[in-house]
């Protein structure tokens, strides 16, 4: 790699961001049809139980001003427009403008997104070089097992395990939230605290994919000649190990990080519900619970964008790491 | 943990180091029938307790309520004394149910689209496999929690759902086997015989494709009880008294709380155990076809 091909990936991200507009217009469409199509009402959802006692007359003057006696696209469209301007719509159930909600939310989320995979890339790394220094050993045999096992147990009943374990039988972490009941200050420590629990079973839940990679990446590359010739040269097998085949075995697996992110949303929606943690995807989870649909519109569409920028991110990354790849063909 | 079928496009070419010879046939072998004897052990469970057992899942006992496991109660008893035991086999009933109509209902779709896709061809082609990609941008989980909140509450928008979310990676792969068997001699000596556009694609594409859509079906069943015990885990699937796996583990949240661990291990074992028996079998299966591909473990 003599040079990064920076003009080709920024041609490569503006051609990512105009393919990502329809994506965006379509699935928003798609959104607003499913509830369209759904008995669910949006006149009902904003009057509540008032809706119970209210009279045919007053139902309908709402129907008219909440602008859904409309076609659902003349409403997509609105809403799209006003998206645009940067208003999102009210979420009922939290009393607070869509924007505000995500404004708030997104950083915690981040936070323990990006916490748990550093752990499952870091821990991965170091199990699947063990399993593969001797494959067929007892180590391999071990690591492989448990991976398979973790990866068809469900995340949230890992962490519905680790809560007994950790909170309620050791009674060394807390059970869920970002602070102690009773204080809503956020501390460093405390919220070091708070986030071993949601971070470390989160990790866990991506720790199998990410182990086995590595262990066939590593151990592909320490069947390929310059590990013979290196081995032939009589350089040690620690050298070796680290030096050539987890270099070469490990480098594209890391690109794959970027399309690990719908896993990474499915496993944030069931952690952090389980563990009240206030993030994006718990809100999610609160808001179609609720049935309140400019929250859950807003955050499918955030998913979605992330969902985009992460399979951007796989390719750039693909592309510095393979000189081969031409990033003008993707 | 919903990594596709098709994830398996990108994974790293196979190791050709492995174990050799009788070694390797045996473990094999063992894995193979392991596998088999669960998948048969679970489907006769959830056929034959029911009809046979005269017990009844729903029997409160309020005197032995949140009992440790025992000889009387394997798996214990729940918090109104319901033999745990039981309530996983009829939980995994239903999951397994819900499990097989989604994944029969997202083969039929995806097989449908994926068939039509490429016999097709051109510009249709094209404008399919783009909405593919465009409805595969949506994590699964939340296109699932987003339908059963507008359609809520009952087993069929759960099963929709699931359904729903799960026909891409099937058209992908039918779409792919039918692309390649379009170049095949006897489909090209049919197209000259003066076969329609409908005859060559149902009665000469249609037949090779469907064992890889009936390993992708088989192999999306376990991702689907995954996918309905995620949603009634949340609340947004099942009604509590058609208890599934998943209705289970959201119900046994007060009693962990309070330190009772049983009601929560045990459903999610039922979970494990299907879903690793049944990747087994496909990793035995897939061997065969390709012998030098060594199997994984896909769910």
């Amino acid at each position: 790699m003599t040079h990064a091909p920076w003009r080709a990936m920024a041609r490569l991200t503006a051609r990512r961001a105009l393919y990502a507009v329809p994506v965006l217009l379509v699935v928003t469409f798609g959104v607003f049809a499913v509830a369209a199509a759904s008995p669910f009402d949006p006149v009902k959802a904003y009057a509540g139980t008032a809706a119970l006692g209210a009279d045919q007359d007053t139902l309908d003057r709402l129907r008219e001003n909440l602008g859904v006696d409309r076609p659902f696209t003349a409403r997509w469209w609105d809403w799209l427009t006003s998206a645009l301007g940067g208003d999102l719509g009210h979420s009922t159930v939290m009393r607070q403008p869509v924007a505000e909600v995500i404004g708030e939310r997104l950083l915690w989320s981040t936070l323990l997104c990006a916490v748990a995979f550093a752990a499952a890339v870091l821990l991965g790394t170091v199990l699947g070089v063990l399993a593969a220094r001797r494959p067929g050993s007892f180590t391999d045999r071990a690591v492989t097992s448990a991976a398979y096992v973790l990866e068809a147990a469900p995340v949230f009943w890992i962490a519905l395990l680790a809560v007994w374990l950790f909170a309620l039988r050791l009674d060394v972490l807390p059970a869920g939230g970002l602070t102690d009941t009773g204080s809503d200050r956020v501390t460093f420590g405390g919220l070091v605290q708070h986030l071993v629990l949601p971070a470390g079973v989160l990790a866990v839940s991506q720790l199998p994919w990410f182990t086995l990679y590595v262990r066939q990446g590593v151990g592909d590359a320490l069947m390929e000649d310059p590990v013979r010739g290196a081995r032939a040269r009589g350089v040690g097998e620690r050298t070796v190990l680290l030096g050539h085949a987890l270099r070469s075995g490990l480098l594209p697996v890391l690109t794959l990080i970027g399309s690990r992110v719908p896993e990474l949303i499915t496993g944030a929606l069931l952690v952090e519900t389980v563990f009240s943690w206030p993030g994006i995807a718990s809100a999610t989870v609160e808001a179609a619970t609720a049935v309140d649909f400019p929250l859950l519109a807003a955050l499918t569409t955030l998913a979605t964008a992330a969902v985009l920028a992460g399979n951007l991110l796989a390719d750039l990354l693909y592309g510095l790491v393979d000189p081969r790849v031409k990033l003008e063909e993707m | 943990m919903t990594s596709d079928v098709d994830a398996a496009a990108v994974k790293p070419a196979a190791p050709v180091w492995r174990a050799h010879g009788g070694a390797r046939r045996s473990t094999h072998a063992l894995r193979l029938r392991v596998s088999a004897a669960l998948v048969a052990v679970t489907v006769l469970a959830v056929l034959l307790v029911p009809p046979l057992v005269q017990l009844d899942q729903q029997a409160v006992d309020l005197a032995a309520k949140l009992e440790p496991p025992s000889w009387a109660h394997p798996f214990g008893t729940d918090d109104v004394g319901r033999d745990l035991l039981l309530r996983c086999v009829y939980g995994l009933r239903v999951s397994l149910l819900v499990g097989v109509v989604a994944a029969l209902t997202a083969t039929v779709i995806g097989t449908a689209v994926g068939a039509a896709a490429g016999a097709l061809g051109g510009r249709a082609d094209r404008l399919v496999m783009r909405l593919v990609d465009t409805l595969s941008s949506v994590p699964h989980l939340l296109l699932g929690i987003f339908i059963v909140a507008m359609f809520r509450p009952g087993v069929w928008p759960v099963v929709i759902s699931v359904a729903l979310t799960h026909w891409l990676s099937t058209a992908r792969i039918v779409r792919a086997e039918v692309l390649s068997l379009r170049s095949r001699p006897f489909v090209d000596a049919a197209v000259s015989g003066g076969s329609s556009r409908w005859r060559v694609t149902v009665r000469h594409l249609l037949p090779g494709v469907l064992p890889q859509a009936g390993l992708a079906a088989v192999l999306m069943v376990p991702h689907a009880m995954w996918h309905e015990s995620a949603l009634s885990f949340l609340g947004l699937g099942l009604p509590t008294h058609t208890a599934s796996l998943g209705t289970l583990i959201q119900s046994a949240r007060g009693s962990l709380l309070a330190g009772q661990w049983w009601p929560t291990l045990f459903p999610g074992l039922f979970l494990i155990v299907p879903t690793l028996a049944v990747a087994g079998l496909a990793g035995a299966w897939r061997e065969r076809i390709n012998p030098r591909r060594r199997s994984e473990l896909m769910l």
